[in-house]
């Protein structure tokens, strides 16, 4: 989703406000698969995924009248639901850290240390079911500061600027964040295929 | 600036080079950079192929199981707009 894909989703603000369900259904099928997906991958428990897609279109429901319109509808739907998993979170108290310790990372570790170049390996090892399994547990890894901005921005699609929008924090915050969060996972993925690439050796 | 403190110095910088978002000058010092530093070339191809991966895995991924689709609807009061042919897929 590029930000013209985004403007591409556009409702009627006014029959949204007047509580016309047919426009409202448009809005849920438009947008349920990506939140839902989001809020999976932040909370990692589909529970809590389906209680984040349920209290996000409530709240959408609830609160349409306050929408000035002056943002994206996406990133004030985005917006919502990515405050309901963060509360979630929070009254989860789940630690930030995944609990397998081979995921584990030290906050100061920024600096490059795998450099294996794994780019040649075939799509099949690049994408087979277990690889697939690692880049999933490679995110859970990610402290959800992290985690939030990379889903936002390398998952979800969204510029810059309406992430910024979206978590209420500046550009440039997005920014480092995305470039800490995506180096982790490279570090992470490196490790990994760095092992399959001298398997292929 | 010796080499190693140019790559550290550069490092800032990748993330918002391969999202072509970085200034020109910049962007013609990294590929300065990478032509002579082949850990940094590896680096920023790695970099640039674990995106490609998350967004290639992800893609078409935004769906709702069908159970969870039903409560939704039921919860928003919505159930008469209900399709059950097919899980929902959000069009982005």
């Amino acid at each position: 989703m590029t930000d013209d894909k985004v403007s591409e989703n556009t409702f009627d603000i006014e029959a949204l406000r007047a509580g016309e369900k047919g426009e409202f259904t448009r809005l849920v099928e438009a947008y349920s698969g990506s939140i839902y997906r989001l809020a999976l991958k932040m909370l990692q428990d589909s529970q809590d995924a389906e209680d984040v897609l349920q209290e996000t279109f409530i709240k959408v429901l609830n609160k349409i009248s306050t929408f000035r319109g002056a943002s994206n509808i996406s990133t004030w739907i985005y917006r919502i639901a990515t405050n309901e998993a963060l509360m979630l979170l929070r009254r989860r108290k789940l630690p930030i850290y995944s609990a397998d310790e081979s995921f584990q990372i030290q906050d100061n570790d920024e600096q490059p240390k795998e450099l294996e170049d794994w780019c040649c390996l075939p799509e099949k090892e690049l994408m087979n079911s277990e690889s697939r399994a690692y880049l999933d547990e490679s995110i859970k890894a990610l402290p959800y500061s992290l985690r939030i901005v990379f889903l936002l921005r390398d998952i979800e699609g969204f510029s810059t600027r309406q992430t910024a929008e979206i978590l209420d924090i500046t550009e440039t915050a997005v920014k480092t964040r995305l470039s800490r969060g995506r180096m982790r996972l490279r570090e992470l993925l490196s490790v990994y295929y760095g092992k399959q690439l001298k398997k292929l050796d | 600036m010796d080499n190693e403190n140019k790559c550290a110095y550069l490092l800032d910088y990748l993330s918002d080079y391969v999202d072509g978002s970085l200034n020109e000058s910049l962007c013609e010092e990294i590929e300065r950079h990478i032509v002579e530093c082949e850990d940094c070339r590896i680096f920023v191809d790695t970099l640039k192929k674990t995106i490609y991966l998350y967004h290639t895995k992800e893609k078409g991924s935004a769906t709702v199981p069908n159970d969870v689709r039903k409560r939704l609807y039921k919860r928003l009061k919505l159930e008469e707009f209900l399709n059950d042919s097919s899980e929902s897929k959000g069009n982005m």
